[in-house]
């Protein structure tokens, strides 16, 4: 069985245990400025920090629960009837096998609160009574491969299957909005939206800078003294080089429209960058040998 | 009434358990835009989290309307500075990852 965890709203708040109502008002107030989600976007302690700051306000602003959890707070241990409840009140989001969490939907108050003074008794109304739906956020990993071309995606957001469209170009990090697929609205308003950002993970050959791709390819010491062709292979397919003669070591050659796709500009591209090295024989036979000699000595005349 | 892209002021209004007069007053501060039909009017669904930031930061944090105006003037800087912040990390990466 869960132990349930006890909480010291006098603490969260920051506020002696014979705090005014005027201090603890004027706390909460403090905190709240501090830690409300529309000032702290992206960031999930703060989130969760206003959450406890409401609940402990919650507590100790109304005096009849502030005195009920003076009472009896420190003794309240876990109530076994509430781990049902719990349970069926905790909805995990899941969003291609990654957890996560809903905007403001997921302000609920602790067990804590909710075995002491019973579920619903809070009155986040200000939030709950609201019209339009909250927005949930999600991370999606894919390959840099994955998202050199639009592609469809299944993915699972709270029991619902979507299908999704990842433009190609998608940035890492870069967030889009699939509207209405956040949470239901309330009282007849629009439901909230989905945010999904991408983490996209690079173990290609290529390095990106927004649109361009960066890529070293060796070359033998032969083409580029000689000059020659090479086949490179990019993303989009196998693209044939042509090496000049004395192409120097890590000579940067541009492959225009080689590089990633432009996000929702259909048939743009960047550029692909080729550092060209001059890869050095390893060993080299005795007739090699004796033709370097012969190279050297015309070089010294 | 309810559009595809528009939701009628007095159901929103309703919905948030707000005054009508807050939305005109939010209308005349330059915040919102309102689109007229019939005489009635209607506010666009995409402003809706806008609006809806901007009533939370009112009612819940006691802001004025004209701190309201500075909060979010800050907050889309913040934003863009992130976007400036996500693209310079993606460049660094180009300098810390091994050469390919």
């Amino acid at each position: 069985m869960n132990v349930m965890e006890f909480v010291d709203y006098y603490k969260i708040l920051g506020v002696a245990k014979n705090a005014s109502d005027e201090d603890i008002k004027k706390a909460y107030r403090k905190l709240a400025r501090k830690h409300h989600p529309d000032l702290n976007p992206n960031n999930k302690e703060a989130h969760k920090l206003f959450q406890q700051i409401n609940e402990a306000n919650e507590v100790l602003s109304d005096p009849e629960k502030r005195k009920k959890y003076d009472q009896y707070g420190k003794d309240w241990q876990h109530a076994e009837h509430f781990e049902k409840s719990k349970e069926s009140r905790r909805q995990s989001t899941n969003f291609g096998g990654q957890q996560f969490s809903g905007g403001f939907e997921d302000d609920e108050f602790s067990d804590f609160f909710a075995s002491m003074f019973g579920e619903g008794s809070g009155k986040r109304s200000r939030r709950k009574t609201g019209f339009r739906g909250g927005d949930y956020d999600a991370m999606l990993e894919l390959r840099l491969e994955d998202v050199y071309t639009t592609q469809q995606q299944v993915v699972t957001v709270n029991g619902k299957k979507i299908r999704i469209t990842i433009p190609a170009g998608v940035e890492n990090g870069q967030k889009i909005k699939l509207k209405g697929h956040g949470g239901p609205g309330h009282n007849g308003g629009p439901d909230g939206d989905l945010y999904i950002t991408f983490n996209i993970v690079n173990s290609s050959p290529f390095r990106r800078d927004g649109n361009d791709l960066f890529k070293t390819e060796q070359i033998d010491l032969y083409t580029a003294v000689l000059g020659g062709e090479i086949t490179i292979d990019t993303l989009g397919g196998k693209v044939k080089l042509k090496i000049s003669p004395a192409t120097q070591n890590m000579t940067k050659m541009r492959l225009k429209g080689k590089g990633f796709p432009v996000y929702k500009q259909e048939d743009q591209f960047g550029d692909l960058y080729i550092t060209l090295q001059v890869k050095l024989p390893n060993a080299v036979s005795d007739k090699e040998k004796e033709l370097f000699t012969q190279l050297a000595a015309l070089q010294s005349k | 009434m309810q559009s595809e892209n528009l939701i009628a002021v007095n159901e929103f209004c309703t919905g948030h358990h707000i005054d009508v007069t807050f939305i005109s007053t939010l209308h005349q501060f330059g915040f919102i835009e309102l689109t007229t039909i019939e005489q009635a009017n209607f506010l666009i669904i995409d402003d809706l989290p806008r609006i809806e930031k901007i009533i939370r930061l009112h009612n819940e944090l006691d802001i004025n309307l004209e701190g309201i105006d500075a909060i979010i003037y800050l907050l889309e800087k913040i934003n863009s500075m992130e976007y400036e912040l996500r693209v310079l990390r993606n460049r660094l990466k180009l300098y810390e990852e091994p050469q390919r």
